[in-house]
């Protein structure tokens, strides 16, 4: 080994919650890239639902408005829990998420780092998977389609809000991955509500402000209250 | 440049999990600038009473103080944790894995310090291969550069020497002596205690969750003593 006298170096300390935030992020976009742990699971999870599904009814363009909202967002939902539990584990694995425990860095970087990665992952399954949904039950809305897109945004980062934060609380509990769903969907019922009744309203040309509103509000409301209580969550026992 | 005023002192520590007591009250009081072994049998406390002064576990009952504060929050930056486990992503490289945790330090020029702390450890910065292709000792080494990156006041070791083949614990052992000689206070939880020898300028023994005694050299103090 070389002598420590090469390692005084001085190290100016500059750190701030968004480069944290972003340093964060990218890593674990880089590590998803490398293990493809969770893209792939949840890929082939929400595929072998439109598939089922389309085996299952064989609904007219009509029918096919009324349960896509459902159908999609439950596929999503489910979908995304797989992400989720992901995103903690790779913490676990060698004790990584002691180290960031120790460090300096503010715990609600690392929250917002990993809501915005999930929030990636789950956009990206969407991007591929929504096409799919459209062929297969041969979807067409009457309403304005970027208003899907808006009700997709609030309605991902909804779930992946309240996700992160609820597979935070469950990783240390013995069976995490039965925990995170009994935690998540109770609490995630009104977002799931206004994302169907939403994107149904948006796909049969009826108004869907309401919904939209209810979303909002729902961001604003458990991302706030997720930030105020991440750090016990992250310094529990 | 030596310390020797104390930077840790542990006032009647007591830490539970459940109804089994790891630490039955340890109290004890640290001077900078040294280096400490903590040795006992399995189960003694010694993992336990560094998480606790990690900020890792929080005391049933007691206080200590480190570098005058009283929360680890406080002083964080300033003392580095190695523990059992690497602390380290086995799909990043070893440089990938400083590179990041340099930046939750908000260390400067981050990729030339994190080339000097892996050569220090004396590992190559180049190398690509992911941390989880390295051997147990080439982790052992990383996590210890790790531990350095931030050029702790305080270093926190728990077991730097398992799995470690001899001539690299030797070495790992040179660079803590030095490290101690610049006046950094290091404690050492080990079972191999004879590498210490000679190193180390307290040995310090656990038994059933408290210091049963504090000796010079490597010799166990006597029962009751």
């Amino acid at each position: 080994m070389n002598s420590t006298t090469t390692i005084s170096a001085s190290s100016a300390k500059g750190k701030t919650v968004s480069g944290i935030t972003r340093a964060t992020l990218l890593k674990d976009l880089r590590l998803e890239w490398r293990s493809k742990d969770a893209i792939n699971s949840m890929l082939f999870f929400s595929l072998l639902v439109v598939v089922v599904f389309s085996f299952s009814f064989d609904p007219t363009a009509e029918e096919s408005r009324q349960i896509a909202g459902g159908l999609v967002w439950v596929a999503f939902l489910f979908a995304s829990v797989v992400a989720l539990n992901q995103t903690w584990a790779r913490e676990l694995r060698n004790q990584v998420l002691d180290a960031y425990r120790v460090s300096p860095a503010p715990p609600n970087s690392l929250f917002m780092a990993k809501s915005l990665g999930n929030f990636v992952f789950v956009v990206v399954l969407e991007m591929l998977m929504t096409p799919l949904f459209i062929a297969f039950y041969r979807l067409r809305s009457i309403g304005p389609a970027w208003q899907l897109l808006l009700v997709a945004a609030l309605g991902t980062w909804a779930l992946v809000v309240n996700g992160t934060f609820f597979a935070a609380m469950s990783i240390r509990t013995r069976s995490r991955e039965i925990m995170l769903p009994l935690l998540l969907f109770p609490i995630s019922i009104p977002a799931i509500l206004a994302m169907v009744q939403a994107t149904t309203a948006i796909l049969n040309g009826e108004g869907a402000r309401f919904w939209i509103v209810l979303l909002v509000t729902y961001d604003l409301v458990f991302t706030t209250s997720c930030l105020l209580l991440f750090e016990t969550v992250l310094n529990a026992e | 440049m030596t310390d020797h005023a104390p930077v840790i002192t542990v006032t009647n520590l007591i830490k539970q999990f459940g109804r089994f007591a790891a630490l039955r009250g340890v109290t004890a009081e640290f001077d900078g600038g040294k280096l400490y072994a903590i040795l006992g049998d399995n189960g003694a406390g010694k993992t336990t009473l560094l998480r606790t002064l990690a900020g890792l576990n929080h005391p049933s009952s007691g206080s200590f103080t480190i570098l005058g504060a009283n929360r680890f929050r406080d002083v964080c930056d300033q003392i580095g944790y190695m523990a059992h486990p690497s602390l380290l992503y086995d799909e990043m490289s070893g440089m990938e894995n400083l590179a990041y945790f340099a930046r939750l330090y908000g260390i400067s020029e981050a990729g030339q310090r994190c080339s000097e702390v892996i050569r220090a450890v004396g590992l190559d910065p180049t190398l690509r291969r992911p941390v989880g292709q390295y051997s147990q000792g080439m982790r052992q080494r990383m996590s210890l550069a790790r531990a350095l990156l931030n050029e702790p006041k305080i270093l926190l070791l728990d077991e730097p020497f398992s799995n470690v083949d001899l001539r690299s614990a030797g070495d790992m052992v040179r660079l803590l002596v030095e490290l101690r000689d610049q006046g950094k206070t290091i404690f050492v939880v080990t079972h191999q205690a004879s590498l210490l020898e000679g190193a180390a300028d307290e040995f310090v023994w656990m038994q059933s969750g408290k210091i049963i005694g504090r000796t010079q050299a490597l010799t166990a103090p006597e029962p009751g003593a």
